[in-house]
């Protein structure tokens, strides 16, 4: 099915029926609850969930198969912003322009990038990437403010010229639509104390994820996909095997550039702002952690990664002392002091240091992410049943 | 006249002469073997031939063209193929997978940009993969990970693989170092094999004795840094220069 | 030729700052092999270390004046420091003027104990791991140390002053018989350039003229022979990493009166210590330190007003500039070797 084998089209269904479901399995407390604070099926959210998604699939083409470490993902994410947000104000408010003009211009930004970077392998390539972000970066907040808006970011305007667009009135807040359905619009549904709300945002900003996870499946089962992989066992092999690994490298660094630029223009066609902080580098960082959390070189690990990140970020900001304090409210009160003492540093502002430790964790004890942590599981639970009917032999794999 | 050429060639490092007026001819369809005490120049020689050195003077030429200053993936799309030292292969790829690169790489050329079609659509190549490792008898293991093989079974690969390239000439670097006397012999094997079902030329590098003279039709005697005696494995062993260069009598 | 002198000295501190984290990089790296993404939080630290040493000197208990009245007439509440107990109040202001300098004898029992317990707790078990693993650890851990920080002492910069001695300014101008004030520069960047010069020359003499740093030189060319040898390399690593955590530790402490720490400080210096560890050759000690120097003063320079009306924004990226050129065209750095981290 659409060039796809079983096991393949059958996680390709599996993301499509979660994205589409999404707004119900991300609100399974009912309104009011105590529970219902772990609700993520809000709009803004569900949004990122998908964006960052999109984001993750990318890098892992390039981290995931190659084994190059780039640390300056986030400067494509922003040039797609930019890109995208220009578009807005100067041509239309419809989104497709925008979205676009920012992969071309990832596209573009990534292939200079790359180009240079890509001249060199290992550590030097990741600090290559990570200067080439951190001067993006600079230039956004200082000479490029023009361009950039510098601190303030950029926002469309009632004034801006849009040439496609009829103008708005005096007063209107100017709203990114695709063709005449507006992002931030929604439908509630009511169901017996639940409310699940419909976002036509989230839903563009799914089609994309679900069309960009299928390319990578393709990307994953091509001869180009392979030879990336290959790129990554033993560039030795790879060269005296007759093929130039810099193509393929090449290659894909601007395709994941480009999943990044498309997502920093799906960002801005959700938001309708950009601004610099999106190139910084604990940007860069994030979507690194979203694929080793998720599982690096697996196809379906860096969308569960950048949606266990950008879940856990919004629940745990939004956990304060009263709440902690109502947790362990079942204590003795000096146990309940001491663990609240203990949790607090974590929460709320503490996000970062509670992702600073997972990221650890993570790569301490299971460098293969979520992927390999199910799968170490489960292979426990199968020897299990295999010893229980006493066959100790473990079928070998059969697959190709 | 050969398939790989070698006229003249010198090389210096600093003050040492590694290489000095090494003159080499290795004809087509045999197998050629160059031996020579350690510190004789092999690997400098060899790494003259795949684009790693370039040599101060002289020639290399393969089918008529030259090898230097290229690169090693464009040595290898001429019809240069090399096995290693120790085994050099994808270790986290299937053994089915190694191949399989390979016949892409015959195939499309150093680059080629086919994301979009399945590898498992390829079914010619499924086809011609499968051959190899029959040829190597290693279909068995297709599906297994390449670093969990015997170092033999990864000598094997590597040479499916580069069979899988038609190449028209193959190096083979010390194919038997480290290796115990089981797997040397079946390399051997392997290789009397090969040579007898495709007649691909090859020149090996190597130490062990009962390996040259169980394969090689030809020997060059490497010593310091020069080629002194270039003949029959017959005429070799009893070749007064190859004693003396063998027992240190030329310090 | 005033300008030029004044940019040169005004590059120095900075430089002093990325010579003094990019060798104990380089330090690290070249014995170790590890990249390690948390040595810009070690000089963070080392930055808070005097923070805290300050604190607690000033730390102070409220006593009733009865000499002096408030308004209302009552005796006036003064808050004492306990240290003018110990010694007397001269003797006690004057111990809490120099808390800088004083910093440094805890800093740097307490950085090598962070950096041996670094080693032995995380860095060593991922010796034999991927050199992208390495880095995952050492940022997800920089993340940790600089969170736990913000946590403690809050998100905005501390003012730390150095001692009343070193407030003022020297006047090389006059020094050097130009004109008067032309090129003044504060005594405390003079202190902290000849700090980090002994600091370096230190590090130097100790792998120049010890059995240990002779031993640490030689596993830097070639760490198999070295371990073959059975030199018990492990203990060495150990305190390699202590000393290097010690020297960035040293750089921060000594650097606060320049720049209020804040909690961030260590990554911002950290991504230019890399740059001027790339740009002076991976695994050489000595471009380090040239490269450190050379790219402070190259930013001052580029900071120049003259200069920023030509170019604006250069000063932002000068550094990266250099660095994206240099990999380009001597990718060994100024004065690598080969061999050094090249797959």
């Amino acid at each position: 099915m659409l060039g796809l084998n079983k096991k393949d089209f059958g996680l390709l269904t599996i993301v499509i029926i979660l994205t589409v479901f999404a707004p119900f399995i991300l609100n399974p407390f009912p309104e009011g609850s105590a529970l219902a604070q772990f609700n993520a099926g809000y709009p803004d959210l569900m949004q990122r969930l998908v964006i960052f998604g999109i984001f993750a699939i990318g890098f892992n083409i390039l981290f995931g198969l190659t084994g190059y470490l780039s640390f300056g993902h986030a400067a494509f994410l922003g040039a797609g912003s930019y890109a995208g947000i220009w578009m807005i104000k100067l041509l239309t408010l419809n989104i497709i322009p925008a979205i676009i003009a920012s992969v071309i211009v990832a596209g573009l930004f990534s292939l200079i990038v790359g180009w240079i970077s890509l001249r060199r392998s290992g550590i030097y390539f990741s600090i290559l990437t990570l200067a080439f972000a951190q001067m993006s970066y600079s230039l956004a907040y200082s000479v490029l403010t023009p361009i950039t808006g510098g601190e303030t970011g950029l926002q469309p305007k009632v004034s801006d010229p849009r040439i496609f667009d009829a103008a708005l009135a005096e007063g209107t807040t100017p709203r990114a639509n695709f063709f005449g359905m507006f992002m931030n619009d929604s439908y509630e549904l009511s169901l017996a104390g639940w409310v699940f709300t419909f976002n036509v945002g989230y839903y563009i900003a799914a089609i994309f994820m679900v069309i960009a996870f299928y390319i990578s499946i393709r990307i994953f089962r091509s001869p180009f996909g392979l030879m990336l992989r290959a790129v990554k066992s033993n560039q030795q092999r790879l060269n005296y095997t007759g093929i130039q690994s810099k193509p393929y490298t090449l290659a894909a660094f601007v395709i994941s550039g480009m999943y990044a630029g498309l997502a920093g223009g799906l960002l801005v066609a959700m938001d309708t702002q950009a601004g610099a902080e999106r190139m910084f580098w604990t940007a860069s960082g994030e979507v690194v952690l979203m694929t080793i959390l998720g599982g690096s070189g697996t196809l379906i690990g860096p969308v569960l990664g950048a949606g266990f990140i950008k879940y856990f970020e919004n629940i745990v900001s939004k956990i304060n002392e009263s709440i902690l304090q109502a947790w362990f409210s079942f204590m003795p009160e000096a146990l309940q002091e001491f663990f609240v003492a203990i949790f607090y540093p974590f929460i709320g502002k503490g996000w970062h240091l509670t992702l600073g430790l997972i990221f650890m964790l993570v790569v301490i004890f299971l460098p293969g992410g979520l992927m390999e942590g199910g799968k170490r599981i489960s292979d426990l639970f199968r020897r299990k049943s295999k010893t229980d009917s006493g066959s100790g032999k473990v079928a070998p794999e059969a697959a190709e | 006249m050969g398939i790989l050429e070698v006229k003249g060639v010198n090389k210096s490092f600093g003050g040492l002469r590694a290489l000095s007026d090494v003159n080499l001819n290795v004809e087509e369809g045999t197998v050629h073997a160059i031996i020579g005490p350690n510190g004789a120049g092999k690997s400098t020689l060899l790494n003259c031939f795949i684009g790693k050195l370039i040599p101060d003077s002289g020639t290399v030429l393969f089918d008529n063209q030259s090898l230097l200053g290229i690169q090693p993936h464009e040595i290898n799309q001429l019809g240069v193929s090399r096995v290693f030292q120790t085994p050099e292969i994808f270790s986290d790829l299937t053994v089915f997978e190694n191949v399989i690169i390979a016949c892409f790489a015959k195939r499309d050329g150093a680059f080629e940009l086919n994301a979009i079609v399945s590898v498992a659509s390829q079914k010619d190549m499924h086809e011609k993969a499968k051959q190899m490792l029959i040829d190597v008898n290693m279909i068995d293991k297709r599906n297994e990970i390449a670093s969990s093989l015997s170092r033999g079974d990864k000598r094997r690969l590597e040479m499916a693989m580069c069979l899988a390239q038609d190449p028209k000439l193959l190096l083979l670097d010390e194919p038997t170092a480290g290796m115990a006397r089981a797997d040397t012999n079946n390399t051997i094997d392997l290789l009397k094999e090969i040579q007898a079902a495709r007649g691909i030329t090859m020149a090996i590098i190597e130490h062990d004795m009962h390996v040259v003279f169980s394969l090689a039709e030809k020997i060059s005697v490497l010593a310091q840094g020069t080629v002194i005696v270039e003949d029959k494995p017959e005429n070799i062993k009893g070749n007064p220069k190859v004693q003396e260069a063998y027992l240190g009598g030329a310090h | 030729m005033d300008a030029i002198i004044l940019q040169i000295l005004n590059g120095l501190d900075k430089g002093s700052a990325y010579a003094l984290i990019a060798l104990g990089l380089t330090l690290i790296f070249g014995t170790l092999g590890v990249v390690n993404f948390a040595h810009g939080a070690l000089f963070m630290i080392g930055a808070f270390c005097a923070v805290t040493i300050s604190r607690l000197l000033t730390l102070s208990h409220t006593v009733l004046d009865e000499t002096r009245t408030d308004f209302l007439g009552k005796p006036l509440k003064v808050d004492v420091p306990y240290i003018y107990e110990i010694f007397g109040e001269t003797a006690g202001n004057t111990i809490i003027d120099w808390s800088v300098p004083i910093s440094i004898l805890f800093a740097i029992p307490i950085m090598i104990l962070i950096g041996v317990i670094m080693e032995r707790g995380l860095i060593r078990h991922f010796y034999k791991r991927p050199h992208a693993d390495q880095i995952l650890v050492t940022f997800g851990l920089a993340i940790v140390l600089q969170e736990v920080i913000k946590y403690f002492y809050g998100a905005n910069p501390i003012p730390t002053p150095a001692p009343e001695a070193f407030k003022g300014s020297f006047d090389f101008g006059a020094m050097l018989g130009l004109e008067a004030s032309g090129i003044i520069y504060p005594y405390w960047r003079l202190v902290y350039f000849a700090f980090s010069a002994i600091i370096i020359g230190a590090v130097f003499a100790f792998l120049q003229f010890t059995t240990f740093g002779m031993v640490v030189r030689a596993g830097m060319a070639d760490r198999e022979t070295v371990g073959l040898l059975g030199i018990n390399i492990d203990k060495r690593f150990t305190i390699m990493f202590g000393l290097a955590a010690a020297v960035a530790g040293l750089a921060g402490v000594m650097y606060t009166p320049i720049n209020s720490p804040n909690y961030h400080m260590g990554m911002d210096f950290l991504v230019l210590s890399f740059v001027v560890v790339v740009v002076g050759g991976m695994g050489s000690l000595s471009g380090a330190v040239l490269a450190g120097f050379l790219l402070g003063i190259l930013e001052s320079f580029a900071s120049m007003t003259v200069v920023l009306e030509a170019l604006p924004g250069i000063n932002q990226i000068i550094i990266y500039l250099v660095a994206i050129i240099v990999l380009l065209t001597r990718p060994r750095g100024l004065m690598g070797k080969a061999g050094v981290m090249e797959e």
